[in-house]
C-alpha cells in the first residue's frame, strides 16, 4: 500500500540566529504536549515535524532565547 | 524495541490536573510508598492547565455558597442523574484545596479584606472564583512533587491496563513515543486520570488537532478502563461546548460575564438567560444558530475601554493564550467588533458534562484497586478543581487499599497479547497513515453521532466504525510517534462505539442537546431516571445497563427540578 507525501505549511517558526540547541537547549522539544518539534539533524536546530499543534504556547514561554514562535495553525486562521 | 519492568506500589496515569494530586496526597499519606507518575507528554506542561486557568468554575466558598446548594445545582443541571454522594465528596472539599493551592503559591482573586472573591456565572448560586493571575497553577502543583520527590516518567503512552487473574488490577503497559521500547508496570493500585475523549468529534475546521480538549487527551483511558472490565457511566450524555468559531477555544462566559459580557444572535438580542455551560443552554445555542438566528455572537463592545482591557489581560496571557494572535490576525477587537462563536466537536468528558468512568465518593471504579479521577471519571462538571480534589481521594483511598496486598498475579500472555497489539503498525511493511484514518473515523463521528441524534444515523455510524475497525489492521507507523497515533485511534474508535451503543440504549431526550433524540425527543423520567452503564459483555461486545440513582442527600423540590429548562428568555430582551 504505497503512500504519497502530503506537505503542510510550517506553523512553528524558530529563528536559527537565537536558537541555542547546539549547545544542548531542548527545551521546547521537551514540554511540547503533541511531541511534534524535533532536533534537525541537519542545521542542529529545532523545526516542527508534524502538523499536530494545539497552539497552546509552552514552547514558546519556556524558550530561554526568545527564538521560537507560535502562529495559529493555517486551517484555522 | 526493549522491553523495561518496572514495579510500584501506586501507578499514576496521566500527570495533567488529578493526577498529581493522587501522587502528592498518597506521598503525603505514605511518604516510603513507591509512587509512580507517568505521562504521555512532560508532567511539567501536560494536560488542560499546562498554561493556567482563568477561573475556579465551582468554588464552594462559605459566605457564597454551601456544599448543599451546589449538589442541588448541579444535581438539577444534570436531569437528575448524580450520584449525590460522589458530587457531595467534592463540595465538603472544594475551599481547603483552594486554600491549599494558595498556600502553594496559586493566586485566585481576593476582595479588598482579602476574601475569595466569587462571582455568579450559574443559573442558580454563586460558584467562579477569577483566577486573573491562575497562569502558574501548573508550575506551583509541579515545585509539591519535586517537593514530596514523586518520580515521574514522561513520553509514555499507556495502552492497556494489567489485570490479575483475581479482577484486581495488576499494572498497566505503555510505549515510549521516542524510544518505542515497551514498558511492563506492575502496581498494587492504579488511578487513572487520562483526561476526556477530546479527540472523539472533528472540529468543524477539520483540524484533527484543533480541539476544545487537551489533545493529549484522546480517550484512551476510557478504552483501557473498557478492556479492563470496569463498567463505565453516561457515555450518551456528550461533552459540547460554546467556543470561538475556528479557534475552538472558549472566550468565554465565566470570565466575561462578570464584567458585563454575553451572548446574543444575530439581531443582538439576548436569548439565553445563564452562560453557564449546561446541555439546555447548549440547545438553546443550537437552535439559535440552526433556526435562523444565527451565527451567535459573544458580545463585549458595549463595554468600557478599561474593562475590555482587564478581559484581555486575563483571556490573552492565561488557559488559551493564544486567543489574542487569533484576533489579531482576523483583525477582531472586543472593543469594537462582535466575537462570532460556534459549537465545538462532540466529546466525552465527566469534568464538563457527565460521561466517563464510574466511580463512587472514593474515587473507586468497579475494578479492585482501580481509580479514575478527573475529566476521566462521570462526576458531573467536575471541573479543574474537581479534578484536583477526585485525584487526591483516589490517591488517599489506594494507600489504604493497598496495605498488606502484594502484586496480583498476571498471565504472562496479557503482556505479550499486547506487546504484539502495539508493534504491529511498526512491522507491518506499509499501510494507512494514522492521521488518515484518524480523520475518516472522526469525520464520520460528526455525520452520524453528532446531536441532534437520529437512531437510522447511529446505525449507520456504527456500521461505519466496523468497517474502521478492519482499517486498524492496516495502519502503518513509520516511527514511534506515529505508532503513538495508532494507538490512540484504536481508543478513539472504542469511544465512539461506545458512545453510539449508549446513545442507542436510552430511548428518550435528556440534557439538552447532549442527547437529543429527534426519534424520542421527550424526557422520559418513568422509564429512564437512571444511569446508563457500559462494560464489556461476555462476548468482548459492549454491554448496557441501567443502574439506580442512588437516594438523594439533598431532596429537590418539584419548584426547583426544571429550573434549568427555562433558561431562554422569553421576550428577547433590547442589547
Ligand atoms: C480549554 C479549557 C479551558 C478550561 N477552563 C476551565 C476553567 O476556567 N475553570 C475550570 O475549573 N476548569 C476549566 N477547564 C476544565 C479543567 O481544566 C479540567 O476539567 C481538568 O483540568 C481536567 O483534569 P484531568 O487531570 O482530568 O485532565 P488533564 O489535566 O488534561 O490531564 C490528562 C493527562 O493525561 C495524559 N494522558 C492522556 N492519555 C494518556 C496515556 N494514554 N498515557 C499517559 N498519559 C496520558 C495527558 O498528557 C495529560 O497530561 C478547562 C478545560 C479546557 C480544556
Ligand atoms: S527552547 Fe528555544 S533555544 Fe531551546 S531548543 Fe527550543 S527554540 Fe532552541
Ligand atoms: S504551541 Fe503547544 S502544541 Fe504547538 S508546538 Fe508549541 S507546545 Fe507544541
Amino acid at each position: 500500500m504505497p503512500t504519497i507525501e502530503n506537505p503542510s505549511v510550517v506553523s512553528i517558526t524558530v529563528d536559527t540566529e537565537k536558537c541555542i540547541a547546539e549547545k544542548g537547549c531542548r527545551v521546547c522539544i521537551d514540554v511540547c504536549p503533541t511531541d511534534i518539534l524535533i532536533l534537525d539533524l541537519a542545521n542542529g536546530k529545532v523545526r516542527m515535524a508534524y502538523d499536530e499543534c494545539w497552539y497552546c504556547l509552552p514552547c514558546e514561554h519556556d524558550c530561554p532565547t526568545q527564538a521560537l514562535k507560535v502562529e495559529i495553525p493555517y486551517l484555522l486562521r | 524495541m526493549a522491553i523495561q519492568r518496572i514495579d510500584v506500589d501506586i501507578l499514576v496515569v496521566g500527570g495533567g490536573t488529578a493526577g498529581p494530586l493522587a501522587a502528592i496526597k498518597a506521598k503525603q499519606k505514605s511518604p516510603g510508598l513507591q509512587v509512580l507518575l507517568l505521562d504521555k507528554a512532560n508532567v511539567k506542561r501536560s494536560g488542560a492547565i499546562a498554561e493556567g486557568m482563568d477561573s475556579v468554575n465551582n468554588a464552594i466558598v462559605p459566605g457564597y455558597a454551601t456544599p448543599e446548594q451546589y449538589v442541588k445545582e448541579i444535581t438539577i443541571a444534570n436531569d437528575g442523574i448524580v450520584n449525590q454522594a460522589a458530587i457531595n465528596a467534592y463540595a465538603v472539599r472544594s475551599c481547603d484545596m483552594i486554600r491549599e493551592l494558595d498556600s502553594w503559591g496559586v493566586k485566585f482573586e481576593k476582595d479588598a479584606t482579602g476574601e475569595y472573591a466569587v462571582k455568579k456565572v450559574h443559573h442558580l448560586g454563586s460558584y467562579v472564583l477569577p483566577m486573573p493571575e491562575g497562569y502558574d497553577v501548573k508550575k506551583m502543583i509541579f515545585k509539591q512533587l519535586r517537593k514530596l520527590g514523586v518520580r515521574t516518567t514522561n513520553r509514555l503512552t499507556t495502552t492497556r491496563l494489567l489485570v490479575g487473574s483475581d479482577g484486581r488490577i495488576a499494572g498497566a503497559m505503555a510505549v515510549d513515543s521516542r524510544s518505542g521500547d515497551f514498558h511492563v508496570i506492575r502496581a498494587k493500585a492504579v488511578v487513572l486520570c487520562t483526561g476526556a475523549a477530546g479527540r472523539l468529534g472533528l472540529p468543524a475546521s477539520g483540524y484533527l488537532f484543533g480541539t476544545y480538549e487537551n489533545p493529549t487527551n484522546a480517550g484512551d483511558g476510557y478504552s483501557m478502563a473498557y478492556h479492563a472490565g470496569a463498567e463505565l457511566s453516561g457515555l450518551e450524555c456528550f461533552q459540547i461546548n460554546p467556543l470561538i468559531k475556528d479557534y475552538n477555544g472558549p472566550a468565554c462566559a465565566y470570565v466575561t460575564g462578570p464584567f458585563g459580557g454575553y451572548t446574543v444572535n444575530a439581531k443582538g438580542e439576548r436569548f439565553i438567560k445563564s452562560d453557564y455551560w449546561s446541555g439546555q443552554m447548549m440547545l438553546e445555542f443550537w437552535r439559535e444558530l440552526e433556526g435562523g438566528n444565527g451565527p451567535v455572537f459573544l458580545k463585549l463592545d458595549h463595554l468600557a475601554d478599561e474593562t475590555v482591557t482587564k478581559i484581555e489581560n486575563v483571556l490573552h496571557i492565561t488557559e488559551r493564550p493564544t486567543r489574542g494572535r487569533f484576533h489579531a490576525g482576523r483583525g477582531t477587537d472586543y472593543r469594537r467588533d462582535l466575537v462570532e462563536m460556534h459549537i465545538s466537536e462532540i466529546g466525552l468528558c465527566g469534568g464538563h458534562s457527565a460521561s466517563g468512568v464510574w466511580v463512587d465518593e472514593h474515587a473507586r471504579t468497579t475494578v479492585p484497586g482501580l481509580y479514575a479521577a478527573g475529566d476521566l471519571c462521570n462526576v458531573a462538571h467536575n471541573y479543574m478543581l474537581g479534578a484536583m480534589v477526585y485525584g487526591g481521594l483516589a490517591g488517599e483511598d489506594a494507600v489504604d487499599f493497598i496495605a498488606g496486598k502484594d502484586f496480583a498475579v498476571v498471565d504472562e500472555a496479557q503482556v505479550e497479547a499486547e506487546r504484539r497489539r502495539v508493534f504491529a503498525p511498526l512491522e507491518r511493511a506499509d499501510g494507512i497513515p494514522p492521521t488518515q484514518v484518524e480523520y475518516k473515523l472522526r469525520r464520520m463521528v460528526n455525520d452520524y453521532l453528532q446531536p441532534p441524534k437520529v437512531t437510522r444515523k447511529m446505525e449507520l455510524g456504527l456500521r461505519r466504525f466496523t468497517e474502521i475497525r478492519a482499517d486498524l489492521e492496516r495502519i502503518k507507523a513509520r516511527n514511534p510517534h506515529e505508532l503513538m497515533r495508532a494507538m490512540e485511534v484504536h481508543a478513539i474508535l472504542d469511544c465512539a462505539e461506545l458512545a453510539a451503543v449508549a446513545s442507542l440504549y436510552r430511548t428518550e431526550s435528556r440534557w439538552g442537546l447532549y442527547h437529543y433524540r429527534t426519534d424520542y425527543p421527550e424526557r422520559d423520567d418513568a422509564h429512564w431516571f437512571a444511569f446508563v452503564e457500559i462494560r464489556k459483555g461476555a462476548d468482548g461486545r459492549p454491554e448496557c445497563f441501567k443502574r439506580e440513582v442512588p437516594p438523594y442527600l439533598y431532596p429537590i423540590e418539584a419548584g426547583e427540578r426544571d429550573a434549568y429548562d427555562r433558561l431562554r428568555v422569553e421576550t428577547p430582551l433590547a442589547a
